[in-house]
Order: C-alpha cells, then sequence, then structure tokens
C-alpha cells in the first residue's frame, strides 16, 4: 500500500485525531446508549456551535472554548433532568436549538466572520487541524478514556438502573455529571475530524452496529471502540485519496457497518434463539411452561 | 408479637410527607420494620407504597418528617452493603446487551473499594446466582431471560452484597408460577438466615406464609398496621374497607388536617 499518506504533516495530525475519536465517541456513547440518551450528544453538539463562535468572537481557540461552553451546557442539561422533571423536553429543545443560534450570531459578530468559518466545524475538516488541536484533542481524550474506562462499573450500574446505584452508595448525581461531562469533552474531541452535526452517529452507531454480535456489555464496549477506529481511520483516508468529506464519509461508514453486522449477525441470532428456546423448555417443570416455548418454534424467523 | 417490640427497627418512617410534582403522595406515614421481620406494605395503585419505599432509599426527597435506616438518619447512612434493593422493573436489561453476571456484579459495588471486584466478590456473585437458580445462565445476555428470570436476575443482584435488610418492590410483578416459587424459596432461605425484609405488594400470593406483618396504605395514610389481613382473596386490600372498619378512626383525622 501507498503510504504517501502520511508523508503530509496534516494528515498525520489528522489520523491521530481520528484514531482518538474513534476510541472516545463509542467509549463514552455506549452509556448514552444504555441510559437510552442517545441523542444527548447530538444536543451537545448543538450546544457546542455557541463555544465556537465565541471562541472566533474573542480571538480564543474554538476548541477550547467550544469544550467550556458544552460542559457548561451538559450540567445545565443534567440540571434540567433533575429539576424539571415535568416539561424536561422543552426546556432541552430551547437549549439545543439556543446553542445553535448563539454559534451562528457570534460568528457573524466577530471581526470578518461568516456562517463559512463555522462549517469546518460543523461537518468536519481534515485539512484545518492545527498542531494545538491535536495537543487539546490528546488531551481530552486521555481524560475521555480515563473516565470510560476506569469507572467502568460504576458507569454500568448507574446507567442500567439509576434507583439500584443509589442504594449500592454511588454518588449517582456526581456520576451522571461525569457522564455528561464526559461526552461533552468527546463532542469537541471529535468536532474537527466528524462535525458537530455528525458526531452523535459516532457516538451512536458503532455501539448499535456491535450490539448484533456481542452478548455482554464487555464485548459491546470492545466491539464498538474497535469499529470506531476503523471507520474514523477508513474514512479519513478515503477522504484524503478521494477528496470527499471526511465527517460524512466516516458517519456513513459506520451505518454500512451496521447494516453489514445486521445481515451476519442474523444467523446468529437465529442459533441462539432457538438454544434459548431448548434451555428454557428444558428448564420449565410444570407443564403450562412447556406448553408455551412448544407452539412457538415458528418464531425462529423473528431473528433481528 | 411482643417480642418484636423491644428489637432495634432497621427502617423507621415517622410522620414521613412526601410530594411528587405537586401533589401530595405521602401525607404524614409511620412505618416501622425490625430486625429480622418481614413486612408487606400493600395497597392499591397510587395509594403511596412505592413513593414510602423510595423515601428510604433517598430516590424522592421527604417534605416532612424522618426516615432512619438501622437507628441513622437516612442522610448520613453510608453503610448501603446492608442494604439489598429490588427496584420495581419488569426487566433487568439496559439499553445495550449484558450478562447476568454482569448484572449482578452491580450489587456488590457497594461491598467492593474504588469498583474493583476482587475474588471473594465473583465468589458472592456467584453464590447470590445460586441462590436464585440461575447459576447455570451466569454467562447469558440478560436479553434472553424469561420475564420470572429478569426478577430473579433483580434479586440477586440485591443479595450479592449479602444485605442485612432487603428493600423490594413488588418482585412478584409479571412473574410464572414456577419463578415465584424459586423467588419464594429465595427469600424463606433469607429470611431463616435472619435477615429482615420489606416488601411492597399488590396481593400476598405465594409470599403470605412469610408475612409477620401487613401495612396497609390508601392515599398516602397508614390504614392498617398488624397482621397481614388473611380474610381478603386476590382481590385483596384497600377500598375494601369492611375489612378494617377501625381504619377510618386513623386515617381521618391525618387526611382532613392536611387537606383542610
Amino acid at each position: 500500500m501507498n503510504l504517501d499518506i502520511l508523508d503530509y504533516a496534516f494528515m498525520q495530525r489528522a489520523l491521530l485525531a481520528a484514531v482518538l475519536v474513534g476510541i472516545t465517541a463509542p467509549a463514552v456513547g455506549i452509556y448514552l446508549v444504555q441510559r437510552r440518551q442517545a441523542l444527548l450528544g447530538d444536543g451537545i453538539g448543538h450546544v457546542a456551535m455557541t463555544g465556537v463562535g465565541l471562541g472566533f468572537l474573542l480571538s480564543w481557540s474554538p476548541v477550547w472554548m467550544a469544550t467550556a461552553v458544552s460542559v457548561l451546557g451538559a450540567v445545565l442539561m443534567e440540571l434540567i433532568r433533575w429539576y424539571g422533571r415535568t416539561r424536561g423536553d422543552l426546556a432541552l429543545a430551547m437549549l439545543f436549538y439556543g446553542g445553535m443560534a448563539g454559534g451562528v450570531m457570534f460568528i457573524n459578530l466577530a471581526p470578518g466572520g461568516s456562517n463559512a468559518n463555522l462549517t469546518s466545524y460543523l461537518f468536519g475538516s481534515l485539512s484545518t487541524v492545527s498542531e494545538e488541536d491535536v495537543t487539546a484533542i490528546c488531551l481530552l481524550a486521555a481524560f475521555v478514556v480515563l473516565v470510560t474506562v476506569g469507572l467502568r462499573r460504576q458507569l454500568f450500574a448507574v446507567s442500567q438502573d439509576e434507583e439500584f446505584a443509589r442504594v449500592t452508595g454511588l454518588p449517582v448525581r456526581v456520576l451522571n455529571l461525569l457522564t455528561a461531562v464526559t461526552a461533552a469533552v468527546t463532542v469537541t474531541v471529535a468536532m474537527r475530524v466528524v462535525g458537530l452535526l455528525l458526531v452523535s452517529a459516532l457516538m451512536v452507531v458503532p455501539v448499535a452496529a456491535a450490539q448484533q454480535l456481542s452478548r455482554s456489555f464487555a464485548a459491546t464496549f470492545a466491539i464498538s471502540v474497535a469499529i470506531g477506529v476503523s471507520v474514523a481511520v477508513g474514512g479519513t483516508v478515503t477522504s484524503y485519496y478521494q477528496d470527499v468529506p471526511p465527517g460524512a464519509t466516516i458517519v456513513l461508514l459506520t451505518i454500512g457497518a451496521f447494516v453489514l453486522l445486521t445481515v451476519a449477525a442474523a444467523p446468529l441470532a437465529r442459533r441462539r434463539t432457538r438454544a434459548a428456546s431448548r434451555a428454557a423448555a428444558q428448564e420449565a417443570a410444570d407443564p403450562a411452561e412447556c406448553v408455551i416455548p412448544d407452539g412457538r418454534p415458528p418464531a425462529g424467523k423473528a431473528g433481528v | 408479637m411482643t417480642a418484636d417490640q423491644h428489637r432495634d427497627p432497621v427502617i423507621s418512617l415517622r410522620s414521613v410527607t412526601a410530594e411528587l410534582g405537586s401533589r401530595p403522595v405521602l401525607r404524614g406515614i409511620d412505618l416501622t420494620v425490625r430486625r429480622g421481620e418481614v413486612v408487606a406494605l400493600l395497597g392499591a395503585n397510587g395509594s403511596g407504597k412505592s413513593t414510602a419505599v423510595r423515601t428510604v432509599i433517598g430516590q424522592v426527597p421527604v417534605t416532612g418528617g424522618e426516615v432512619e435506616l438501622f437507628g441513622t438518619p437516612r442522610r448520613r447512612f453510608r453503610d448501603w452493603a446492608r442494604v439489598g434493593y429490588v427496584p420495581q422493573r419488569t426487566t433487568a436489561a439496559g439499553g445495550v446487551p449484558a450478562t447476568v453476571t454482569e448484572v449482578v456484579s452491580s450489587g456488590r459495588l457497594s461491598r467492593a473499594r474504588f469498583g474493583v471486584l476482587r475474588r471473594a466478590d465473583r465468589e458472592a456473585v456467584r453464590h447470590a446466582l445460586e441462590l436464585v437458580g440461575l447459576a447455570d445462565r451466569a454467562k447469558d445476555s440478560v436479553d434472553a431471560l424469561s420475564g420470572g428470570q429478569h426478577q430473579r436476575v433483580l434479586i440477586a443482584r440485591a443479595l450479592a452484597s449479602a444485605p442485612e435488610l432487603l428493600i423490594m418492590d413488588e418482585p412478584m410483578a409479571g412473574v410464572d408460577l414456577a419463578s415465584q416459587e424459586v423467588l419464594a424459596a429465595t427469600l424463606r432461605e433469607q429470611v431463616a438466615a435472619g435477615t429482615s425484609v420489606l416488601l411492597v405488594l399488590h396481593e400476598l400470593g405465594p409470599l403470605e406464609p412469610l408475612i409477620d406483618r401487613a401495612v396497609v396504605l390508601r392515599d398516602g395514610c397508614v390504614l392498617h398496621d398488624g397482621p397481614p389481613p388473611r380474610a381478603v382473596g386476590q382481590h385483596a386490600l384497600p377500598g375494601h374497607d369492611h375489612v378494617h372498619p377501625h381504619a377510618a378512626h386513623d386515617a381521618e383525622p391525618i387526611r382532613t388536617g392536611l387537606l383542610s
């Protein structure tokens, strides 16, 4: 394989960023999917736009500014979830669209700024990943990995069943906040490569794809990170050779992986269903239980 | 039950009030579970029984009154390994696949320092699975289990920390007869070993012989506190005032006091 792709410094930076995004996005995403907040990343992405706009307006690093604002937004969302139980969805909607509008407003207020500056943040762009962006991305990614791997048992418990986690003495609110903050940080890690509007896809779709194959949380985690890294690197390389936008390429590759694995897993799921109903039939002692599995075999078709 | 009177309370609620939204759900209830006792909390939907249990574990904040666990005010209570909790759920599954062992291991976190599970912890998880008869399904995904098996997983999770107090919110809801028997047997063993139990139930069912005392709630007030109401069938309890003719006296003053 021709490796001239590595001769360019900007491509080295882009590939490093892609690998980190491929690891961090599914690593956080798995907890969001587990707590059925798959679209949280999307919301944070909208809020981060205000940070990017502010960065331009104040001539500060848009990456760090977006991190600050999206962390703030994530904390706000978590607070709304605690206190504004009744119409939380409306409050969140206002936060999302307010964030987006704020971004557009600030960037147009910035001297010489226009929506064009925003485009590379919205859809990702490899050539513009700067040296200092890479430093920021490395630091933030290290934080994300530390949290998602180091606290995996605690985060698993809280995301699986919050009410139960409280009774194990875990600091549920702190862990919820930490999840939201980590998701916010991940959004800004992924922002330069995938873009704010597509970042949520890389958090959620690899997890959905991995679920087709796995039975355990640990395996789902490992497979989704593997998928994330593969598609992020694959998309980056493709966009270099074919001159297509990296964010869109990565997301389409991820969805491709999902479809592929779903098709590949259908026979597997069917075999498992059969094994499970066999086990159930063996276990059930009273006739009332035995009759039901016997009536079921045609359900083998309902694989996925 | 005079012998019970001087045993330490493991749960004690005194004139507890609580609201959901701005709707008062508990209007000042008293509830005590003493060491080794099995207490059933009964009542119709909306009578406040689940809310009462949730104030004990701190999921629902109280607006008045006191909640104590093992003699410590709940706010200062830290010794959660002594409490096993089975929430009201019909499934043990989350949004991501997980094995039976992974789910049950969560229950051991209260005894594990920094979330690191050692050999003894894994052993305890395996033992908890044996107690509910699911040791052979340890590596299976919880998605592959039946409704009754889900409930058994949730109970194994609560037992993983070897608790002295079990709090269960409708453990028999949606559970097939075979699993109900397994659950009743598991609970019988726990009680025989000295575990105290607070159970939220819709009907007494196969657990009836285990229950020392029943507390019946209605509209957020205690309607009856004493021996389980044996006369009633499965269409049980609240609403049926004729079963507890004395109760109206206790309930009325409290309610009128708060509503006026």
